[in-house]
C-alpha cells in the first residue's frame, strides 16, 4: 500500500522541519560551553523539563510500538503506563532526584564514580552507551522501513533526512535544542493523534462500541470475552491473557524492575531533570510527565485496539501480514492514518510520526555524547583538556553516534561524511582514532540492531529486551547505592556484571512459544518456555536484578564499609533533607506524587 | 535560556492549524468520506489556530510580570 501525498501534505511537513531547525539556529549563541551543551547550563524551568522528559522517552517505541502491542495484547498494554511508569516516575522524583542534582554529577555513570569507583563507572558508560546507539539504530531503521513502505521514499533518504536535521539541531545547540525540541515536538505529536483516535472511536462505535468488538478478537484467539478490554482481571493465570504473562511476573517484572530500571537510572531521562534550574524544579520534572504519560494510552493503545478489531470484522481494515503469516503489528499507526485521514491532517500524521522519531533519537543521540564525552574520553582518553576541547568532543559525538546510525546502511556515505568531517584535524591523530572507534563501534551495534529488529513483529518486545540486560541489574545497584551506606565499590561492581551475566544466561535458557532458538533466546538450550516475548523479557529481568541485588549485598559485606564523610549528599542516610521552599501543594514533590499516584491507581481499577 | 519555547510553539500550532483550516475550506467535500465526513481538516485546524494563540498569549502574560 503506498499512500499519495498532496502539496498541502508535504506544506505541513515542510512547516515543522523548518521551526525545528529555526530552534537549534536561534540557541546557536547561547551554547558556548560544554556545561551549556551537555547540561543546558542548569537553566531550564519544570514545565519544560517535564514535557521534555516525557517525549525523550516518546520516541518509535512509543507511538509504533505501543500501538502495536495494543493491537497485538490489547488494554493490558497500559499496564506500561499505569504499573510500569507512573510509580516510577513518582519514585525518582521524590526520592533518587536528589542524589541525582544534589551531587553535581554530570550523568549516571558519573554518579557512580562519586558512590563507588571507578570501575563500576566505566562498566556502566560503555554498556549504556551501546545501548543507546543501539537503540537509536532500531527507531532509525524502523522509521527508513515505514516510509519506504508507506509513501515509496527511498530507504537511505528517508534516513538520511532526518538523521540531518537531528544532527543539525543537535550540533547547534546541544542538549537545550534537544530539550526545546522535544517540547515541540510533544505538541506536534498530540495534534497529530487526537484526531485519529477520536474518528476511529466513532468509527467503531465508542469505547462501548469497541469492547463489543474485541469480544470476537478474543474469543476467535480461545481467550474469555473480555480479554482484549479489561486489564487485570485476566492476570490470575499466564494462559488466560493474550500478554502470557500472571499477575506477579508482572507486578515484579514490569511494576518493579524494568519500569524503576528505566525510569530512575536510564540517563537518556534523568538527564532532562538534570537540565533543571532548581532542585524543586528537577524533584517536580518526571512527576510533571507522569501526567501526560498517564494519559497517552488514549492516544496510542487505543488505535491499536481499534485496529485489531476491525482487522477481525475483516471490512476494508485489514493489518498487514510478515511472511511467515503472523500479523504486521508494527504498521498499526501508519495503516490507520493511511486508513482514515484525507490529504491535509494526512500530512500532519506523518509529520508527528517523523516528530515522534526524531525525539526518540534526540534523546538517544544527546544521552550518548554526554556519556561519552565525560565518562569515556575524559575519564581515559584525555583527563585535562580545555572546556573548548570537550565541546568539541561532544560535537564530534553527536555526528559520531548519528552518522554511525545512519552510516551503517550506506558505507559509501559513512566515508564522505567522516573523511570529510576529519580532514581538517588531520594534524592530530588523537581525533581519528576517537571518530574510528565511535565510528566502529555506532556502525557494528547499528547493523546489529537493524538486523535483530527485523525477526521482531513488535519493537517493544525487542527493547524491553535491552532494557532487561542493562537497565534492571544497574537499578538495584543504585535501590543499593542510595539507600544503603554499607554497599562498596567491589560489590556494586561485582554484582552489575553479575546481573547481566544471569540476564544473558536467563535469556540463553529459555524460548518463547512458537519462537526458534537464537536471537529470541534458547541458544544455550531450551530449558524453559515462555507464552510470549513479553513474558520472558520480565523473567529475564526479574533474574538479572535479584542476582545483582543479592550479591551486591554478599560481597559488600565481604569487603572494607566506605567511609561515611565520603558519602555524604550520595547515600540517603547520610544527607541533609532538601529544605521544602516551596508553599503550595502542587509545588511540593512529595503531595503532588501522592496525588498522581492515587490518580493512576484510579486508572487501573476503572479499566479492571 | 534565552529563547522562550512558548514561542515557536504558538507559532508552529497557528501555521500549521492555518494551513489546515483553509484546505479545509477549498477542499472537495468527498475526501472526507474516509474521516465518517467529518471536515476534519477545518475543524482540527481551528483548534489548533486557537490552541497556537493561547500560547503566545501565555508567553505575552509572562513577559508582562517579568517586567
Amino acid at each position: 500500500m503506498h499512500i499519495q501525498l498532496a502539496f498541502i501534505d508535504y506544506a505541513i511537513l515542510a512547516t515543522y522541519l523548518a521551526f525545528v531547525l529555526a530552534i537549534g539556529w536561534a540557541l546557536k549563541r547561547h551554547t558556548r560551553t560544554s556545561h551549556d551543551f551537555f547540561q543546558s547550563g542548569r537553566s531550564i524551568p519544570a514545565w519544560i523539563t517535564g514535557l521534555a522528559f516525557l517525549s525523550a522517552n516518546l520516541g518509535a517505541q512509543e507511538v509504533m510500538g505501543m500501538a502495536a502491542s495494543g493491537a497485538k495484547y490489547g488494554i493490558a498494554t497500559s499496564h506500561f503506563y499505569w504499573v510500569g511508569a507512573v510509580p516510577a516516575m513518582i519514585f525518582v522524583g521524590v526520592f533518587m532526584m536528589p542524589f541525582y542534582y544534589g551531587s553535581r554529577a554530570r550523568s549516571v555513570p558519573e554518579y557512580l564514580r562519586l558512590r563507588f569507583d571507578e570501575k563500576t563507572r566505566g562498566f556502566n558508560a560503555l554498556t549504556f552507551a551501546a545501548m543507546t546507539v543501539f537503540s537509536s539504530g532500531v527507531s532509525l531503521y524502523a522509521m527508513g522501513l515505514l516510509m519506504a513502505a508507506l509513501l515509496g521514499w527511498d530507504f537511505h533518504f528517508s534516513i538520511l533526512l532526518s538523521a540531518v536535521i537531528v544532527l543539525a539541531y543537535i550540533f547547534l545547540g546541544g542538549l537545550t535544542s534537544a530539550i526545546y525540541n522535544e517540547v515541540l515536538q510533544f505538541f506536534l505529536i498530540v495534534a497529530g493523534f487526537f484526531p485519529l483516535v477520536m474518528i476511529g472511536l466513532a468509527d467503531v462505535g465508542g469505547w462501548g462500541g469497541l469492547k463489543t468488538r474485541l469480544v470476537e478478537v478474543a474469543t476467535a484467539r480461545g481467550f474469555a470475552p473480555g480479554a482484549y478490554s479489561e486489564s487485570w482481571r485476566h492476570m490470575t493465570n499466564a494462559s488466560s491473557n493474550p500478554m502470557g504473562v500472571e499477575w506477579f511476573g508482572l507486578a515484579m517484572g514490569l511494576g518493579f524492575v524494568l519500569s524503576f530500571g528505566y525510569w530512575c537510572t536510564d540517563f537518556l531521562v534523568v538527564q532532562r531533570a538534570m537540565a533543571a534550574d532548581s532542585m524543586s524544579a528537577a524533584r517536580r520534572t518526571p512527576l510533571i510527565a507522569a501526567v501526560p504519560k498517564m494519559l497517552f494510552p488514549f492516544l496510542v493503545i487505543l488505535p491499536g485496539m481499534i485496529a485489531i478489531a476491525l482487522t477481525q470484522a475483516g471490512g476494508d481494515f485489514q493489518l498487514p501480514t510478515k511472511p511467515d503469516g503472523t500479523l504486521n503489528y508494527d504498521m498499526t499507526i501508519p495503516m490507520m492514518l493511511g486508513h482514515y485521514f484525507p490529504p491535509g491532517i494526512l500530512g500532519l500524521g506523518l509529520t508527528a510520526l517523523m516528530a515522534s522519531f526524531m525525539s526518540g533519537m534526540a534523546g538517544n543521540v544527546t544521552a550518548f555524547n554526554t556519556v561519552w564525552t565525560y565518562d569515556i574520553y575524559q575519564s581515559y582518553w584525555k583527563p585535562q583538556a580545555s572546556d573548548a576541547h570537550y565541546l568539541m568532543i561532544g560535537r564530534l559525538a553527536t555526528i559520531f553516534g548519528i552518522a554511525g546510525n545512519v552510516t551503517a546502511f550506506n558505507t559509501v556515505w559513512t566515508y564522505d561524511i567522516y573523511q570529510s568531517y576529519w580532514k581538517p584535524q588531520a594534524s592530530d591523530a588523537h581525533y581519528l582514532m576517537i571518530g574510528r572507534l565511535a565510528t566502529i563501534f555506532g556502525i557494528a551495534a547499528s547493523v546489529a540492531a537493524a538486523y535483530v529488529a527485523t525477526v521482531f513483529n513488535n519493537i517493544m518486545d525487542l527493547l524491553q529486551l535491552v532494557f532487561a540486560f542493562v537497565n534492571a541489574p544497574l537499578f538495584a545497584t543504585f535501590l543499593l547505592g542510595m539507600f544503603w551506606k554499607r554497599a562498596t565499590g567491589h560489590g556494586a561492581f561485582t554484582g552489575l556484571v553479575a546481573g547481566t551475566a544471569a540476564a544473558a544466561v536467563h535469556h540463553g535458557l529459555s524460548l518463547p512459544a512458537e519462537a526458534a532458538a537464537g536471537i529470541k533466546g534458547g541458544w544455550i538450550a531450551a530449558m524453559t518456555d515462555y507464552p510470549s516475548e513479553m513474558a520472558q523479557n520480565f523473567w529475564t529481568a526479574i533474574w538479572a536484578w535479584t542476582v545483582c541485588f543479592l550479591l551486591t549485598i554478599l560481597v559488600s559485606l565481604g569487603t572494607r564499609a566506605p567511609q561515611d564523610s565520603q558519602l555524604t549528599g550520595l547515600v540517603y542516610s547520610l544527607t541533609p533533607r532538601p529544605e521544602e521552599t516551596e508553599t503550595r501543594w502542587y509545588r511540593k514533590p512529595g503531595p503532588l506524587g501522592a496525588v498522581i499516584l492515587a490518580a493512576a491507581a484510579l486508572l487501573n481499577l476503572l479499566f479492571w | 535560556m534565552g529563547l522562550d519555547i512558548r514561542k515557536p510553539i504558538g507559532g508552529l500550532l497557528i501555521a500549521v492549524g492555518l494551513q489546515l483550516a483553509v484546505y479545509g475550506m477549498l477542499s472537495d467535500p468527498s475526501i472526507y468520506k474516509r474521516s465518517m465526513d467529518i471536515n476534519v481538516n477545518l475543524a482540527w485546524g481551528l483548534v489548533l489556530t486557537g490552541g497556537g494563540a493561547l500560547f503566545l498569549l501565555w508567553s505575552r502574560r509572562a513577559e508582562k510580570t517579568v517586567r
